[in-house]
């Protein structure tokens, strides 16, 4: 029994450590910076936040100095290691006439920002996730075309649930008889948006679809494939509602108008936040062992945390379920063949 | 960078990289997947529907099957009874035939036995009448041995023949 007991609090303990090897020391770094020498909103969000460089843990070979491409009118493209900005201690230094300052980088000499398509934190996170999609779904692919006319085996009998509970639960009822021509593009956002949610609650991992840009980009493709899908009663119903008095016509015009926007701008928030939100709480109750520089506290917190943490897996799920839904209503609104008495 | 201010960058990368993977993903996997689901899905309702004509037709059958069964008892009840009838009628005639040969039989017998009694009795009576005639022929012999005896008889017949 106490044995037993001693390897739970040692499991307990490993989040608490993990952080601690992850954040301890950069907060003796923030130390003299920090009032009770530990700036929890700084770590917290340099965790939720892009960066060039891609911090697994402190030492000689715990960061991943990311490349970083960039376009200016005056110097054109070019593309160089990070770790040109830091020199020895850490500390930032500039290169080649780039200056780096926030996670932005402009010219040294004008101060003007330059066309960053640097491979970021996110953006390898992005290209993780989408290698990792390929891979999954095209095991899944050759796995109907291995089990022809047989029972679904493996991988693909794992997905196969998933991918018929979109399609039956999610955009066949939500869009109607036309469902079959975006299901390709709905299927992909439900799993970029999953796989993002879960690829992000790995440690060391990035913030991917907790990522305003991101979400946002999702948000615009939504937007533009529901108005161009938006068929003549779509629109006659944002310019001219049926069945509303003369005047009234000129007040809910407006109000239809910023309907169009305000769609997509939901769809951006509600991830955003669900997905980074989730973060900063897990970070949070992490970060109270190194506030209370107590192991109690981290041994309570840890278990909160892993309780979190399968909230977290739970949220994961249900924002890719909740995007994809919302877009799918956008779209069968833009589609539906309205009969107004 | 911030957390609220979507960088530039990062929202090219993520079009770009969304697009290609949408469009890699739809050629290489969604369009054979859900081909495929359509397909078993078409397949299962065939089944299905093949299976519920095969047990509506096996219904049917089992129905005409109860026909045929009661036709064949039927029938065999019918050729049951025929066949007790005809036992039954066969017996009868044999008992009937064995019945007028037996009868046959016993009158021939009879008959015969008849006969030889007739041929019996006469051939008793003849000897009879042999007898008769000899213990007659003997009696008259020692009757009439005299005179007297003989003219008395001879007086009687007179006498028999005058009264006729």
């Amino acid at each position: 029994m106490p044995s037993f007991l001693l390897i739970f609090k040692r499991l307990a303990l490993l989040p608490a450590l993990a952080a601690a090897l992850l954040y301890a020391p950069r907060l003796y770094a923030s130390e003299s910076t920090a009032a009770g020498g530990f700036d929890v909103g700084e770590v917290i969000l340099h965790h939720v936040k892009d960066d060039h460089v891609w911090h697994f843990w402190d030492g000689h070979y715990g960061t991943l100095y990311l490349p970083v491409i960039v376009y200016t009118k005056e110097k054109g493209w070019e593309i160089f290691s990070s770790r040109n900005f830091y020199d020895e201690h850490h500390n930032l230094v500039e290169y080649n006439g780039y200056r780096m300052e926030h996670g932005h980088i402009y010219l040294a000499e004008t101060g003007k920002p330059v066309l960053d398509l640097s491979i970021t934190k996110n953006v390898a996170m992005l290209f993780i996730n989408a290698v990792l999609l390929l891979a999954v779904f095209a095991a899944v692919a050759r796995g109907y075309a291995q089990n022809k006319g047989r029972a679904p085996r493996g991988i693909q009998s794992f997905f196969e649930p998933i991918i018929v509970f979109v399609r039956d639960e999610i955009v066949k009822p939500n869009i109607g008889h036309h469902y079959e021509k975006y299901l390709p593009y709905l299927l992909s956002l439900f799993f970029f948006i999953l796989f993002g949610n879960l690829l992000g609650l790995l440690p060391g991992a990035g913030n991917l679809t907790g990522n305003i840009a991101v979400t946002m980009t999702l948000a615009v493709f939504t937007f533009l494939i529901t108005n161009f899908s938006g068929n003549k009663a779509y629109w006659g119903h944002i310019f001219w509602t049926p069945g509303v008095p003369f005047l009234l016509r000129f007040v809910i015009l407006p109000v239809e108008i910023v309907g169009l926007f305000t769609k997509p701008f939901s769809l951006m928030i509600r991830l955003f936040v669900a997905i980074t939100a989730g973060h900063i709480v897990l970070l949070s109750l992490i970060s109270l062992a190194f506030i209370f520089q107590s192991i109690a506290v981290g041994l309570v917190s840890s278990l909160i945390v892993l309780f979190i943490n399968l909230i977290e897996l739970l949220v994961a799920g249900i924002q890719a379920y909740v995007f994809t839904l919302f877009t799918s209503l956008y779209i069968g609104m833009a589609v539906a063949d309205h009969d107004h008495h | 960078m911030d957390l609220l201010t979507p960088g530039t960058g990062l929202i090219i990368w993520q079009a770009f990289v969304f697009l290609l993977l949408v469009f890699l993903l739809a050629k290489f996997a969604w369009k054979p997947i859900l081909n495929s689901l359509k397909e078993r899905e078409t397949s299962i309702q065939q089944a299905l529907e093949a299976a519920e004509k095969a047990r509506a037709e096996m219904a049917h059958l089992q129905a005409n099957n109860e026909k045929l069964l009661q036709e064949a008892r039927n029938e065999r009840d019918k050729i049951l009874k025929e066949a007790r009838q005809t036992a039954n009628r066969l017996v009868e005639e044999a008992r009937t035939e064995a019945r007028l040969a037996a009868d046959k039989i016993v009158n021939d017998a009879r008959q015969a036995i008849q006969l030889e009694k007739q041929a019996a009795l006469r051939e008793v009576k003849v000897q009879v009448a042999r007898f008769s005639i000899q213990i007659a022929e003997k009696l008259l012999k020692k009757n009439l041995e005299n005179d007297n005896a003989q003219k008395e008889l001879i007086e009687t017949y007179l006498k028999d023949i005058s009264v006729n």
